[in-house]
């Protein structure tokens, strides 16, 4: 196409620009965290951080909890989505207005009951807490997402398993779900970065007991606490804490496009 | 990227495609496949909230028997100045969270529309990186930006403009806007990457024609480039919308509403209304208010956007294409 060169020069200056506004914060927090208060450069705000705000344990509680999810969920959604795709399910005229309405819901409007729930359960602090709301709450957008993939896939493909004497869940296990693997991966990892990242469910849900806190409270309390603690030692929590999404977004962000351009091409 | 098909899959859901095999009597035992997955989202969100409908007309303090009130919880909503104070201030933040965020992605994908562009990939990856991140770590990294010997303003001071430092999240008349800056920076990558998705998807040769029709940058975009990313300034605003009126998050890991009440919106008050203050009905009957204000922007956002017959048919192929 016929742009001056100089327009593609300063576009892409801006791209540049953009971009690193998009990753400055996170490298200041890293920064500083490094930096100790006397100038030094190290890691003794790590193991300050790591020793005073137990995120050895919030780290795991966050990767108990959101596995757990995403492993139900899927499960859960993958039936719904087929149903709803391939099947005249009762009442599916419903379901999906229901469901989509669910999808923009904050969060504000069910925590209160859900902690009066979870309470007469007595499951207050408690990885359930957190776990038992987030699957009904992840459950509109996977539902959604698996039916769109389950409708995409050819007709062929269901029809030619019927005529070899599938039976439907039959037809579900061994036709589907082997092609849906892209789909559900993506899926897993959307609904693993919400579940990791979400906040107000457990500062109500599991608010008393530092063992079963998550990562993001974790660092709430540590940071909220800590205003006369050495910044670089918050920073430094800061980092821990996010250090484990960012690792696995570098990597799943290769395989995602990987994948993408993969089926494009077939 | 994910969430851009996330978004896309979920707004092409319900009027998506027609169900294949249609048999012409319903299956009854399809119900065993959804009754799993509906059973968690009935008993974990739509009970709740008809138990947050229900608890909005007591008064009630979690404790004690609660006296049925009417209407008056909704009342104070709308009379109480702090309360109205804070849905103002989330309107102020929608600007902040979704106005700006769709100005300068639309902007900046105007700008990439014309031209080649190296590196995509990397760049996408960057840019999305405020969304990946928690909001709690975001919090934590932008109050040290802010914060008075904070880079914002060493960067300031050296170009001479050190008479406006200042704590911007600690400061009555900036805390808002402050706030509001950190929500700009979370969202535009996003609405980027959105827009992005879609530009690639469009087809090239009508830039061509259009440049040999004479358009300039301004009218291409206004012909082709605008019209094109309708589905996608759709999602975009349906996602930052929801996100600016929702937000908890960050408000409460920066300021906790302060300083005084001048960046405290509803969830703030719903929260401390339900925790700290047990006014149990008051929380309810204003988070019923605010998922109400939510569905209509997002509906009324749908039905302004909502796609034509024919514009809707040539984006749609094109961001099949793109995928």
């Amino acid at each position: 196409m016929k742009v001056s060169r100089t327009e593609t020069t300063l576009t892409h200056a801006l791209l540049v620009v953009a971009a690193i506004i998009a990753v400055y914060p996170l490298v200041s927090i890293v920064l500083s965290a490094l930096r100790g208060r006397d100038g030094s450069i190290g890691l003794a705000s790590f193991d300050i951080a790591w020793e005073r705000g137990g995120f050895g344990s919030a780290l795991l509680s966050s990767a108990f909890i959101s596995i757990t999810v995403v492993v139900v969920t899927v499960i859960l959604v993958s039936l719904a989505g087929f149903a709803l795709a391939t099947m005249r399910v009762p009442g599916g005229r419903l379901m999906l207005p229901i469901l989509l309405l669910g999808l923009v819901l904050p969060y504000e409007v069910t925590v209160l009951p859900l902690y009066q729930l979870m309470s007469d359960w007595a499951l207050l602090d408690t990885w359930w807490a957190l776990i038992l709301p987030q699957i009904g709450l992840s459950v509109p957008l996977g539902v959604f997402w698996m039916r769109s993939f389950f409708a995409s896939v050819p007709g062929e493909l269901l029809e030619a398993a019927r005529i070899d004497g599938a039976g439907r869940f039959q037809t579900f296990r061994l036709v589907l779900l082997p092609v849906a693997g892209p789909a559900i991966a993506t899926l897993s990892t959307i609904l693993f970065l919400f579940t990791w990242n979400e906040f107000l469910l457990a500062l109500v849900l599991v608010p008393q007991d530092p063992l079963v806190q998550t990562a993001p409270l974790a660092l709430s309390f540590f940071a909220g606490a800590g205003r006369t603690i050495d910044p670089s030692v918050t920073a430094a929590a800061a980092v821990i804490v996010a250090a484990p999404i960012v690792v696995a977004y570098v990597i799943l962000q290769r395989r995602l496009i990987a994948g993408l351009t993969e089926g494009a091409v077939k | 990227m994910a969430v851009t098909t996330a978004t896309r899959a979920v707004v092409a859901g319900p009027r998506g495609r027609r169900r294949r095999s249609p048999a012409t009597a319903y299956s009854w035992s399809s119900l065993l496949y959804v009754a799993p997955a509906l059973l968690f989202f009935g008993v974990f969100v739509i009970y709740p909230i008809c138990i947050s409908v229900q608890t909005s007309f007591y008064a009630y303090d979690g404790l004690t028997v609660a006296t049925p009130v009417g209407a008056a919880n909704y009342v104070a909503v709308f009379t109480d100045p702090s309360l109205r104070e804070a849905l103002l201030h989330s309107l102020v933040l929608l600007v902040f969270y979704a106005a700006l965020p769709v100005a300068i992605g639309l902007v900046l994908a105007g700008a990439l529309s014309r031209i080649r562009i190296y590196g995509l990939t990397f760049f996408r990856a960057a840019l999305f990186i405020p969304q990946v991140l928690s909001s709690v770590v975001v919090a934590v990294a932008w109050r040290g930006l802010l914060a008075t010997d904070g880079p914002v303003n060493d960067a300031l001071r050296a170009v001479g403009l050190g008479s406006i430092a200042t704590s911007w999240l600690g400061n009555f008349d900036t805390a808002l806007p402050a706030v509001g800056a950190i929500g700009t920076w979370v969202q535009y990558g996003l609405c980027m990457v959105l827009f992005l998705g879609g530009i690639v998807g469009i087809d090239r040769s009508l830039y061509e024609a259009a440049r040999l029709d004479g358009a300039g940058a301004v009218r291409e975009f206004r012909a082709i480039t605008l019209p094109a990313l309708r589905p996608q300034i759709s999602i975009a605003l349906i996602l930052c919308i929801t996100f600016a009126l929702r937000n908890f998050d960050i408000i409460w890991n920066t300021t906790r509403g302060g300083p005084g009440t001048s960046t405290a919106v509803p969830s703030v008050y719903i929260y401390q209304d339900a925790f700290q203050n047990r006014a149990l009905g008051q929380a309810s009957a204003l988070a019923v208010v605010l998922t109400l204000l939510i569905l209509v922007i997002v509906g009324l956002v749908q039905l302004a956007l909502r796609e034509r017959s024919d514009v809707g048919a040539r984006s749609r192929r094109h961001s099949g294409g793109a995928r």
